[in-house]
């Protein structure tokens, strides 16, 4: 790149498990040429060093889950030029997104000694509800390639290459046999988007839909399903309530399902 | 019945009965030629095409259950190695593999940029198994890819795909006759049959008769008959040519499904209709009906670079009309609904494709049945619109799935 400056990047984290941000540690021989091609302003995961904004590019993990969390993402909005969600906290809420559906007081009141410490918002949302942003990269977590083929885009100023079919298609290139036909197991893989390299196909399980959903997702026709092959409507409901449960699709499919 | 007479089948003449071990002969011998020998072998539960050894890695007494949605390996007639029917996979795979790297390209200092053509070199690659539908579906890929020329009046060849030309020119096929039809099957109903017509190097079939298990092969070319005459076996005689017949006529009566008559013509007639939207209440635009079909050919380019920018590849990759991304033109996808894109499918397969290619785009192997996930059955929709048009009271149209498995 004929730039003179390398572009500044930081890796930001709201409600999550570090996951995500460890897929890129994970890179290990390409995150030097990440660290080559990039100045890395913010990433505590990796470096105590800290340098002032703007950013060139933001990598954000994590959900909004508190009123802090709320303002402090508007702030790291304003002061980044590229802002990318990774993981399916940063783009649907996470599976602790779960507590959207009960009564969060209750919770509260059940696990902490001294409920009135805790500053807690109801819902669990994704980065998108509160702040513009430039690019969803999907997964739980997020896939290490992925990651590096958005931040490879990005700075090459071209659109990633991140399809949005569904998991099928990748099972179909890879040549697996289909758990639901040839086993009769239920698999989310025709609703969720692609991603993670075939990870539970490959090894004969059903997809658990960590990708969330793909575009135009059908999960009606699927649910029914996988009632057919004996699947109880609890059941279907958490299968749709799993990291994804906020994303709409799912959530709308887990309510249908939601016998209480 | 057009394949009654025994005379009219290619070769005739160069016709050998062997046992077991003439088809391990077989596969040594190809071996020997510097061939990979691809062939059915059983895994995690279904029949792959995968590389074989011998016939030990064959599915031996393993036969298939297929229906809508529903696949499951059974136990079959012992020793029999050719007893199930198709499986997930096809012989796409190893003519236009999912994925491949067409060119790269590199910033250099003095040109601008340099491009690079991958290594060209064509797999020698054996198919083993090749059943008669995968054969029509083959020759259909060889149209589409321009290998043989269109027919007359339906446009002029202008392009060949330079790889899917290289590795098929550098295939050897061995052809295997059915002798049972599967749950989803309806060759006969799209102008085939459990009988191969032409097109293999060698053609098998698997013969069971008073407790002898043998095996009639055919040469279909000169390389096949030149391989042929180094096996162990005895020259066929009529007897036999006639009891390989009574295995594929015996198939033949047992299609699971059935076209219904000039479906070309009937879905051109009804791009509009109330079945399309209905059809899409159960489709999950998964596409795996178009993935594991042995005509489609669709594919997308990916063009990804190195981060620092120098270099680039351009990938070509399997693609579906069932994907939003497929239809994307200036402005957006034009086939937003799920119904847009199961007409797209099976009007191309069944209509257009005859306009475009002069033939059909489908040859009833029965795969996007089985494996759609939801058990969409191409066979019922056309038969749907079929039946709209014309009131289902009264006759049983011609090729109805009625009594049938
Ligand atoms: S295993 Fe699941 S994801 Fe793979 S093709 Fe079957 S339904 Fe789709
Ligand atoms: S459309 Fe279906 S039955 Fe026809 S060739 Fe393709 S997979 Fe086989
Ligand atoms: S049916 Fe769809 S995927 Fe198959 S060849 Fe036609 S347009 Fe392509
Ligand atoms: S017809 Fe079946 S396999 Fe094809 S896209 Fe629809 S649900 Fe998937």
């Amino acid at each position: 790149m004929a730039a003179s400056r390398k572009p500044k990047l930081a890796v930001w984290k709201f409600s999550s498990c570090d996951g995500c941000q460890l897929s890129l540690l994970d890179c290990e021989d390409e995150l030097l040429e990440v660290a080559g091609a990039v100045e890395i302003a913010y990433f505590l995961e990796a470096t105590r060093v800290e340098i002032k904004g703007p950013y060139d590019v933001s990598l954000v993990e994590g959900s909004i889950t508190t009123p802090h969390d709320a303002a402090r993402i508007r702030k790291i909005r304003d002061q980044s030029k590229m802002l990318v969600t990774i993981g399916a906290c940063a783009t649907a809420g996470g599976i602790q997104a779960l507590k959207n559906f009960r009564d969060v007081d209750g919770f509260i009141k059940a696990v902490y000694a001294h409920p009135a410490y805790i500053d807690t918002l109801a819902t669990s949302t994704a980065i998108q509800d509160h702040v513009a942003v430039d690019f969803e990269l999907r997964g739980c977590p997020v896939n290490k390639h992925q990651l590096l083929e958005v931040l490879n885009a990005t700075l090459n100023r071209r659109k990633p290459v991140i399809p949005a079919h569904s998991q099928c298609v990748e099972c179909k290139m890879a040549g697996t046999v289909c758990v639901t036909v040839a086993h009769g197991t239920p698999c989310l893989g025709p609703v969720t988007q692609a991603g993670c390299g075939n990870l539970c196909p490959g090894f004969a399980r059903g997809c658990y839909g960590c990708f969330g959903p793909k575009e135009n997702p059908n999960t009606a026709s699927l649910a029914k399903h996988m009632a057919e092959l004996g699947v109880s409507s609890r059941d279907i409901a958490q299968a749709f309530r799993s990291f994804n449960a906020n994303a709409e699709a799912f959530r709308k499919e887990g309510d249908a399902h939601d016998d209480r | 019945m057009v394949h009654n007479d025994i005379h009219a089948t290619p070769a005739a003449g160069h016709r050998l009965i062997v046992g077991r071990d003439g088809l391990d002969a077989l596969i040594a011998a190809l071996r020997g030629e510097g061939y990979a020998v691809i062939g059915p072998r059983v895994r995690d539960g279904a029949i792959a095409y995968e590389p074989v050894d011998s016939t030990a890695d064959l599915p031996i007494g393993v036969i298939d259950e297929q229906n809508g949605g529903h696949y499951r390996l059974n136990t079959g007639p012992e020793e029999t190695l050719f007893g199930y029917t198709v499986g997930p996979h096809s012989w796409k795979r190893a003519l236009y593999p999912p994925r491949q790297s067409l060119w790269t390209a590199a910033r250099d200092a003095e040109k601008g940029f340099t491009i690079e053509k991958p290594d060209g070199t064509p797999p020698r690659q054996a198919f083993l198994g090749v059943r008669p539908c995968e054969l029509r579906a083959l020759g259909i890929h060889d149209r589409v890819f321009g290998v043989q020329p269109h027919d007359a009046g339906h446009g002029a060849q202008q392009f060949t795909d330079q790889g899917y030309a290289a590795r098929r020119a550098e295939a050897f096929v061995v052809a295997v006759n059915c002798g049972r039809a599967g749950g989803t099957c309806f060759c006969t109903s799209m102008g085939g049959g459990p009988q191969a017509e032409g097109g293999y190097d060698l053609a098998v079939t698997e013969i069971n008769r008073n407790g002898w298990h043998d095996f009639l092969v055919e040469a279909g070319s000169e390389h096949g008959r030149a391989i042929l005459d180094t096996l162990p076996g005895r020259r066929a005689e009529v007897y036999d040519v006639q009891a390989a017949q009574a295995v594929t006529d015996a198939a033949r009566g047992q299609m699971g499904r059935a076209m219904v008559p000039d479906v070309a013509d009937l879905l051109a007639k009804n791009l509009e209709h109330p079945r399309w939207a209905e059809v899409a209440k159960r489709c999950l635009s998964c596409a795996n009906c178009t993935m594991v079909c042995p005509t489609c050919f669709c594919s997308t380019m990916e063009d990804v670079t190195d981060l620092t920018g120098e270099r680039t590849e351009r990938v070509r990759r399997w693609d579906s009309c069932f994907t939003l991304d497929f239809s994307y033109i200036h402005g957006g996808s034009i086939r937003q609904s799920t119904a847009s894109r199961y007409r797209q499918w099976i009007t191309h397969k069944l209509s257009t494709w005859h306009e475009q290619f002069g033939t059909s785009g489908c040859v009833g192997c029965g795969r996007c049945i089985t494996w759609c996930p939801v058990g969409i059955d191409i066979t019922e929709e056309a038969r749907a619109i079929h039946d709209s048009t014309r009131g289902t009271a009264g006759g049983t149209p011609e090729g109805t799935n009625e009594g049938r498995a």
